[in-house]
């Protein structure tokens, strides 16, 4: 009982992590919080009003998009300094979320481009949307149909990392693709 | 290349009386100008009543162009030229020395007179009254300054014009506009998304900047006495990098609404948009000469970011900047003779200097993160933005590259600054 409670509880934390960023899905903080507190709880009376609703989770959970170990979990790419055509490293990610997206024409994404501190605000804004545009390109070569994207660039402007080297300025060379 | 010499006393001084403007600010000075003009500014009678004292927003502004050297007054302290013992000031060096009275009227208004001696041929080269509100102390030793600057040096002063930047402290973004040494901060907006490139309309009424507050760039137009704004730019993707004509009629955007960043004209209210660059590449950065005729740009049509120059009714585009490292964000001289940008090599940032006539660069600053020039409207003076103990800050440098002055903001990160009218 206790073992398939906690199953159940890890379950929804994975499914509710799946829409969140992959570098986010790795912090482990909140699952030790969670589990804890609610296995003594649910030993007893509670229980089977999770089962409830827990169940039918893994059963419906087909949908790739909620996959954490899938490679649609991938949501960046990231380029060299003043680049802004998708590395080959990159590649399959995007083209996997062409062909996601042509299957699931109901889905729609923002493609947010970014750029490291260096160059100038609106060169970097300019840069950032070129990256972004070249996202939504391959995307649509893919199968993607062009009304299921959106772009949108914040330049240097929104950094992830705010160190003034280049283990920051690499991860704020990025786009990211939201669903 | 630059000495340090640290005089940061002055700003401190100043800075401990003003706390009307709200937003503390410290000032520090690197370098010295050749062929300074040795001044007194003697202390104005009635000047210890004000809020604020005169004679020291006047030396303030004169040292910090870097062209005047401060002769102390040592407690003299004539109000009248009768009251003037030369020989005294002669000793001392001071080639010119200023004197006044300030009177309050009762009614708020606050009248200034002051005169400028010549101290060697024993003249009067300037007297004149200046009124204000009793608030506007600061205004009164500005234009003060500016009447002492332009006697002394032939070149209009611009102390009484102001400044526009991007403060960022975290998340948080306001766009203020401050005067020209960097007091009396008023914010014109203050939000959660990012604010970049405000631009002063010519006649210094409004200002077209880019914010992010519905998700992404948009370019508005803000009166900034009237307190209403207009949507001059938004279409899909980014709406961005705004630069007036001189008329002020028109500006010149820069829009992704067909893919790529292009330039654009559009008039001032929004309408007649029209696409003046074309090319497959990067065009940003438009800044109009002063004649109106071209606008430089920055672009990276050739593979790497450099400066280039067309006509503004379009046409073909010269490459104005070669040779190692890429350049960004030109703005013309006020005289259009040439142009100061950002110039990128060796993993530094320096502000760059060049004529159209000879092509030749020149480097005004050591190299770090300066960023963003723009000039004065005297052209002696270039405003840009750099970094000192870990923050974004504020900095000139004359256009000799000899002076330099550092001004540190209370908090945040100080960014996209532009000097105003």
């Amino acid at each position: 009982m206790k073992k398939l409670v906690i199953g159940i509880v890890l379950a929804n934390l994975l499914v509710a992590c799946a829409s969140e960023k992959p570098k986010e899905a790795e912090k482990p903080a909140p699952a030790p919080a969670a589990a804890p507190a609610s296995a003594p709880v649910t030993a007893s009376a509670p229980a089977p009003v999770v089962e409830q609703k827990a169940v039918p989770a893994p059963v419906v959970g087909a949908d790739p998009l909620n996959d954490p170990n899938g490679i649609l979990a991938k949501r960046s790419v990231y380029y060299p300094f003043d680049v802004s055509a998708v590395q080959d490293a990159d590649k399959p990610v995007v083209q996997a979320h062409a062909q996601y997206l042509g299957e699931h024409a109901d889905r729609k994404v923002r493609v947010e481009g970014n750029a490291d501190e260096r160059g100038s605000n609106e060169y970097n804004l300019a840069l950032g949307q070129r990256r972004a545009e070249g996202v939504k390109k391959m995307l649509v070569l893919g199968g993607t149909k062009a009304g299921q994207v959106d772009t949108v660039s914040y330049g240097e402007e929104k950094p992830v990392a705010s160190g003034h080297d280049e283990s920051s300025w690499s991860q704020n060379r990025r786009s990211d693709i939201k669903y | 290349m630059v000495l340090r010499v640290l005089q940061g006393m002055l700003g401190l001084l100043l800075l401990a009386q003003s706390s009307v403007a709200g937003a503390a600010l410290s000032i520090e000075i690197i370098g010295a100008g050749e062929n300074q003009i040795p001044v007194a500014i003697v202390p104005f009678g009635g000047d210890a009543r004000l809020a604020q004292a005169i004679h020291e927003v006047v030396a303030g502004d004169l040292q910090r162009s870097g062209l005047f050297r401060l002769v102390d007054p040592a407690g003299k302290l004539p109000r009248e030229p009768a009251e003037v013992s030369y020989p005294d000031w002669l000793v001392r060096g001071a080639d010119a020395l200023a004197i006044g009275s300030v009177a309050s009227n009762g009614n708020g208004v606050i009248e200034a007179r002051f005169r400028l001696l010549d101290v060697i041929r024993q003249t009067e080269l300037a007297g004149q009254a200046v009124s204000a509100g009793n608030d506007q102390v600061r205004a009164v030793g500005h234009r003060i300054a500016d009447l002492i600057y332009e006697k002394l040096t032939g070149d209009k002063g611009v102390f009484s014009t102001r400044i526009a930047y991007v403060n960022r402290q975290g998340k948080r973004f306001s766009l203020i506009v401050a005067d020209s040494d960097g007091y009396n901060e008023q914010i014109v907006l203050a939000q959660n998304e990012p604010i970049m490139s405000p631009a002063w309309s010519p006649d210094g009424r409004s200002l077209a900047y880019v914010s992010f507050e519905t998700g992404h760039a948009v370019v508005y137009v803000q009166s900034l006495y009237a307190n209403q704004r207009i949507v001059l730019a938004d279409f899909r993707g980014s709406n961005s990098a705004p630069a007036w004509s001189p008329d002020g009629r028109q500006l010149a955007v820069v829009l992704t609404r067909e893919g790529n960043s292009q330039i654009y004209l559009v008039q001032a209210d929004g309408s007649g948009v029209r696409r003046i660059s074309s090319s497959d590449a990067i065009d940003t950065e438009p800044n109009f000469s002063p004649d109106g005729q071209y606008l430089l740009f920055t672009s990276d049509r050739g593979g790497s970011a450099q400066i280039y120059r067309m006509p503004s009714s379009g046409g073909e585009a010269q490459r104005m900047t070669f040779g190692e490292g890429s350049n960004y964000s030109p703005r013309h001289s006020p005289d259009g003779q040439g142009f100061v940008f950002t110039h990128f090599a060796d993993s530094k940032f320096r502000i760059t200097m060049q004529d159209f006539k000879t092509g030749q660069m020149e480097i005004l600053t050591a190299g770090g993160w300066e960023k963003k020039p723009s000039f004065a409207p005297n052209g002696k003076l270039i405003l840009f933005s750099s970094e000192a103990r870990g923050r974004g800050i504020l900095a000139t440098v004359s256009s000799d590259g000899k002076v330099q002055r550092h001004m540190y903001t209370q908090s945040g990160d100080a960014r996209e600054p532009v000097w105003g009218p």
